[in-house]
């Protein structure tokens, strides 16, 4: 019995592999190749064996997990020693006090961290705060909305240009009319949360009615549409190149070095971090935020209570792209350069895994699993090639083991006790 | 002049045509039932006056004001509010914010936390549940929560779709005595649909029968318990 459903999963998994040689053959395989305006299609059969295997283990494992996770399920919740400290250490955290000091500490390490470590580390930092941000915003639109957004990183990518484009046309005539340049990151900021927030709007019109695939799929073709017109647009983008030496912002009338403007917009990332979780928290407990859920729940029940979906998905597109659009002048004041490769698909399925590894809805969740997935391959150099690989296996197990993420969103969940209601 | 009047309306599902021309009238104050076997059309009825099937021939007239074209949320404004069919709470929601989310449209604060504890009265059950989540309460309770929180709304006109579905008999029974009480006290004007014929018009003013997307008779509630037709097929006698 054991072996046979292990040779039938076997089976499986090969024609798993099959179909996804088949699939992807055009796609890995095939590679068109234009020289002189002649159209030369290129067979790279190296890649297909590769491609099966890949599909073969993925199919393998995730079955074996599966598999794993059922029996797991079957047996009743035995509550184990690990099972008991993890909550008397939630029980523990859940303490007003405890929560208080321990979050206290957090900031304090925040703080210092960037005079404790060196400017590498510092600009790592940046880089997960950033992440940290969209993966927030995402949280408003996938988490609270439950509306699938694949093309997360073009608002991303309309902040960032915002600041690049304002840098490109703007910064000429305040460095001939003698105004301090660093000016522009401070007027950048607002604006591009603003325009990113327009951009959100304009995407929410066709998806309105769409829900599911069609809007993952909508969603994705923005993103990509976004990314080809700013690598097609070189007059105006500067096309694959992108835009160069934006400035850092200044601190007041000061142009700092790299290393104090490291430190800088370190604070300003920690800073905009803070608001946006506040911000978050705020939209969450609201009526809006209530609304939101409901809407992800039940869209009939939500209409047949009076709440207008229309408007509904419309605030949840354009408050998810606003803290995308200032993710993206902080990403473009920290690198000073941006160009279109940096908004890819990718990009924006990093961001949802993010989301997802960390716990879909949860604030700590999507903090932790967005500064997660973006330290890691940092600190683990020599695994960055494998770096999607690694992140899709996380994500099915995730999925798998732990469907509401490393750090679940903690409802208010009390359940009904039978002696409080003899009192 | 009726509460709620439905002239020849029909309404689509695509290329299927659901409402075949019916004419309903509800008189303020009443309890009007609309019963049918299954597929009739009922659920298709209410779903048209909230507004969430559009309907494409007809019109529908609530206090004498036109409101066929109108979106679903100016329609709940207007005062009208639905049970809808299998419930449809907020399963990840509790029951304090299903309730809520009932009182979506309302700003007056006082009124909404007054009604929270009117129909904890009504319900007593749902009030030692405040905490818990809608999807972790048995059928009858989700019932008394849906219809918590249609009343939530404050509405002057109560849809409810087959309220008495899946529940033990005492349970429907209590339903029903609290929708003849919500009528009564509350001079809510109530249209109710259900399968359940039998107790459905021993409670209602009037009735129709519905029947392939066409109303097929209509007459006061103990007519229809007596008519020989409807005691066949809808009351199994
Ligand atoms: N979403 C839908 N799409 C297509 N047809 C539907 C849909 N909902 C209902 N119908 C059809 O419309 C007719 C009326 O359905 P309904 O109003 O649900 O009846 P009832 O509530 O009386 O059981 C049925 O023939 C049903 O198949
Ligand atoms: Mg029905």
């Amino acid at each position: 019995m054991k072996t046979r459903s292990l040779l039938t999963d076997i089976g499986r998994s090969l024609l798993n592999a099959l179909w996804f040689m088949i699939l992807l053959f055009p796609l890995m395989v095939m590679k068109v190749n234009v020289t002189m305006g002649v159209a030369k299609v290129d067979f790279r059969w190296g890649n297909l064996p590769l491609v099966g295997i890949a599909a073969f283990v993925l199919s393998f494992v995730w079955k074996i997990a599966l598999d794993w996770n059922e029996r797991r399920g079957g047996k009743a919740q035995s509550n184990s020693g690990f099972g008991a400290a993890k909550a008397r250490l939630s029980e523990y955290f859940a303490k007003p006090a405890i929560r208080k000091s321990s979050i206290l500490a957090l900031m304090a390490f925040a703080i210092a961290y960037p005079f404790l470590f060196g400017m590498y580390h510092t600009n790592v930092m940046i880089t997960a705060f950033i992440y940290v941000i969209l993966g927030l915003g995402l949280n408003i639109v996938v988490g609270l909305g439950g509306l699938l957004n694949l093309g997360y990183a073009a608002f991303f990518g309309v902040g960032a240009y915002t600041y690049g484009l304002m840098w490109k046309y703007v910064g000429p005539s305040f460095v001939s009319a003698g105004i301090n340049t660093g000016w522009l990151f401070w007027i950048s900021l607002p604006l591009a949360g603003i325009v990113a927030t327009l951009f959100g709007v304009l995407l929410s019109l066709p998806v309105l009615r769409l829900r599911g695939d069609y809007l993952a799929i909508i969603t994705l073709a923005f993103g990509e549409i976004f990314r080809m017109v700013m690598q097609n647009s070189s007059d105006i983008t500067g096309g694959a190149t992108g835009i160069s030496l934006i400035p850092r912002p200044w601190f007041f009338n000061q142009k700092l070095p790299p290393i104090k403007a490291a430190t800088y917009i370190y604070f300003i990332a920690f800073v905009l971090v803070i608001i946006t979780i506040f911000v978050v928290r705020r939209i969450e407990d609201s009526k809006v935020g209530r609304a939101l859920e409901a809407m992800r729940e039940d869209e009939i029940a939500c209409q047949a209570m009076g709440v207008n979906l229309v408007k509904n998905k419309l605030i949840t597109f354009a408050l998810g792209a606003f803290w995308a659009g200032m993710a993206g002048v902080l990403m473009a004041a920290q690198t000073t350069y941006i160009n279109p490769d940096s908004f890819t698909l990718w990009e924006s399925i990093i961001i949802l895994m993010a989301v997802v590894i960390g716990g879909t809805g949860s604030i700590p969740g999507v903090i932790g699993g967005a500064i997660l997935l973006k330290l890691l391959p940092e600190y683990f150099r020599a695994l960055a090639q494998y770096r999607m690989l690694i992140y899709g296996i996380a994500m099915i197990l995730v999925i798998i083991f732990k469907p509401d993420g490393l750090i679940p969103r903690r409802r208010k969940q009390y359940t009904f006790e039978r002696k409080e209601a003899a009192k | 002049m009726a509460l709620l009047e439905l002239k020849d309306i029909s309404t689509f599902y695509g290329n299927i045509q659901a409402l075949k021309g019916i004419s309903i009238s509800v008189d303020e104050g009443e309890i009007v039932t609309l019963i049918g076997a299954n597929g009739a059309g009922k659920t298709t009825t209410l779903m048209s006056i909230c507004g969430i099937t559009p309907i494409r021939g007809g019109a529908i007239f609530l206090n004498g004001k036109e409101i066929s074209k109108m979106s679903p949320n100016k329609i709940v404004q207007m005062g009208v509010s639905q049970v809808p069919e299998g419930r449809r709470i907020f399963p990840q929601l509790t029951v304090s914010e299903n309730l809520d989310m009932g009182a979506f449209l309302r700003s007056d604060k006082e009124g909404i936390k007054r009604d929270i504890e009117e129909v904890f009265s009504i319900f007593p059950r749902l009030a030692e549940r405040r905490n818990q989540l809608g999807g972790t309460l048995s059928g009858g309770e989700q019932q008394m929560l849906a219809v918590s929180r249609a009343l939530m709304a404050n509405p002057h006109l109560l849809l409810l779709d087959e309220p008495s579905l899946g529940l033990a008999p005492l349970v429907v029974q209590n339903i029903f005595e609290v929708i003849q009480k919500i009528n009564k006290e509350r001079k809510t004007t109530v249209l109710l649909v259900e399968q359940n014929a039998n107790m459905a018009l021993k409670i209602a003013n009037k009735g129709y029968v519905l029947q392939n997307g066409l109303i097929k008779m209509s007459d006061t509630a103990e007519r229809l318990l007596e008519n020989e037709e409807v005691r066949k097929a809808y009351l199994g006698l």
